[in-house]
């Protein structure tokens, strides 16, 4: 499992992270929702170890994560967009990929579904974008990670390599291990996701399963309580409330259902 | 194998492979036999392809060193998630991008040297010209590289790779001679030579003519350097202060990496 305590990140006068804690929970696929620019790439660049937080804590299976890196042996990164060198092969890349997680055991099922083989001696410069993608997942579920995390994973991919790739999530989730993904796609994530972590501005406003935020919120979709949330977030009623363990910490509701966590509608508000 | 090399094989794949340093390569390849083509002899080549080197290549390593390291950006970010250590993915990457510059220089300029090996050049001469090259070829990679790290914007970076280029090539020329010219009734012999050492380019334009027999050809700087430390000290001495150039924006660029957020 990997817990996020109390992070926080400034870039110049911008709080992009304010005391954000979450925990990505074992066998479990967590959706990170957000507007743009609520600090989600910035969290996962943290728990990758490409950003570091001004504040707060990072543990890797209640170790603390180092600036040396070996605790990302236990994650698996599949970026929005594959930028590879253009004029290495795809098997260039994945062997290299390869060379550097020496030891570790190789889980190849993504690319045989994907044909690999096939293109191994092609150069990433001439492959369509979404076959980058595919070269892309295939890299980051090359391993057997203890974590996977997914930034936008289905983006430039057509229907059937997504699906094989949303069979491929649903897999490792049954494997026991961990995925945390992002997408702007609500119903891909609805169909994938137990958890959901909805940012907003920076700060963490509702932590916990899925059907837990479409019971709060009354949205009948996780697309109407996401939008909702959004919705009370611009009006200003949206209120972070803090609640006992072990339910998560939260927040929330959306205008069409009003809940106990929700800020009273001012008056005169249509 | 290591992360260096590891990652170093990659970006000597990715880079032999590029077509603007198979033009790079070709350029030299193609100037140097020209002119001996066209009848030159080895001295007066080497000093032709002398002055082509000092322009050329700080230019051709500083703005496509800063634009490969711009453009290798999200890849790097898919090394450091993996689980290697920062110092040693920063080391493959320089070197991978400086070494197949070094490369395609001492490819494109050194065969036709070998090839006219008889035409008169001298070995030492040759040697410091490919030495030189090299030098600033590793030089001024590591300050695209410092560049590209410093600020994210990549407008910004290339433009401060080509004032970088300007300082070094023409501003500076400017500056000795305005110097000489209005401080002429004072001892300006250490504050130059100080002033040379502040220059890669002029560093490597007096590290090999040093080797030649062409005072005339030395300029203010050199001529001061050649008198005050003879030609073999004077070698030695310029090329640690090659070297340092290498050194000193390579650690700055390796801090940076290791410091920065990505």
């Amino acid at each position: 499992m990997i817990t996020l305590n109390t992070i926080r990140k400034r870039f110049g006068a911008l709080d992009v992270l304010q005391d954000v804690s979450l925990s990505v929970r074992t066998g479990a696929v967590t959706a990170l929702v957000g507007p743009n620019g609520s600090g989600k790439t910035t969290l996962i660049k943290i728990v990758l170890g490409l950003t570091r937080a001004d504040h707060g804590a990072l543990h890797v299976d209640g170790q603390p994560a180092d600036d040396a890196g070996a605790y990302r042996r236990a994650i698996g990164y599949m970026p929005q967009a594959a930028h590879f060198p253009v004029n290495l092969r795809v098997g260039d890349v994945l062997d290299l990929v390869q060379q550097l997680r020496p030891g570790e055991a190789v889980d190849d099922e993504l690319a045989r579904a994907y044909d690999m083989d096939g293109i191994r001696d092609k150069f990433v410069g001439t492959l369509s974008g979404g076959t980058r993608q595919k070269v892309n997942a295939v890299v980051a579920f090359m391993f057997r990670p203890a974590l996977l995390i997914l930034d936008e994973p289905t983006a430039g991919l057509d229907p059937l390599s997504a699906n094989v790739l949303k069979e491929k999530i649903r897999a490792v989730r049954r494997e026991g291990r961990s995925v945390l993904i992002t997408s702007h796609i609500m119903t891909e994530l609805e169909s994938l996701a137990d958890d959901v972590a909805f940012l907003c501005d920076g700060r963490l406003r509702f932590a916990g399963p899925v059907a837990e935020l479409l019971s709060h919120t009354g949205g009948r979709s996780l697309e109407d309580a996401i939008a909702g949330l959004m919705r009370a977030e611009r009006a200003g009623r949206l209120e972070r409330v803090e609640r006992a363990e072990p339910r998560p910490a939260v927040v929330t509701a959306g205008p069409t259902a009003p809940s106990p966590w929700l800020a009273p509608e001012p008056k005169g508000a249509a | 194998m290591s992360v260096v090399s590891l990652v170093l094989q990659a970006g000597l794949r990715d880079l032999s492979r590029n077509r603007w340093i198979v033009a790079y390569t070709l350029s030299f390849l193609g100037i140097a036999e020209g002119l001996f083509w066209f009848g030159g002899t080895g001295p007066q080549v080497l000093l032709s392809m002398l002055n082509l080197v000092l322009l050329v290549l700080p230019l051709v390593a500083l703005v496509f060193g800063t634009i490969h390291v711009y453009a290798s950006r999200e890849f790097v970010e898919l090394l450091l998630a993996q689980p290697v250590p920062r110092r040693e993915l920063f080391a493959g990457l320089y070197l991978g991008l400086a070494l197949p510059l070094a490369g395609a220089f001492l490819v494109g300029a050194g065969i036709p040297f070998i090839v006219h090996a008889r035409d008169g050049a001298t070995i030492g001469g040759v040697v410091a010209l490919l030495g030189a090259g090299v030098g600033l070829s590793l030089a001024f990679a590591a300050i695209a590289t410092w560049i590209a790290l410093f600020t994210d914007d990549r407008l910004k970076g290339i433009g401060l790779a080509l004032a970088a280029w300007l300082a070094s090539t023409v501003i500076y020329d400017g500056l000795v001679l305005g110097a000489a010219a209005a401080f002429g009734n004072y001892p300006l012999e250490r504050p130059l030579l100080g002033l040379m050492m502040t220059n890669p380019v002029d560093v490597a334009r007096v590290l090999v003519l040093t080797q030649l027999d062409v005072s005339a050809l030395m300029g203010y700087t050199g001529a001061l350097f050649e008198r005050t430390f003879g030609t073999a000290l004077g070698t030695g001495i310029a090329a640690a202060a090659l070297v340092t150039w290498c050194v000193i924006p390579l650690g700055l660029a390796g801090r940076r990496f290791l410091r920065r957020d990505f």
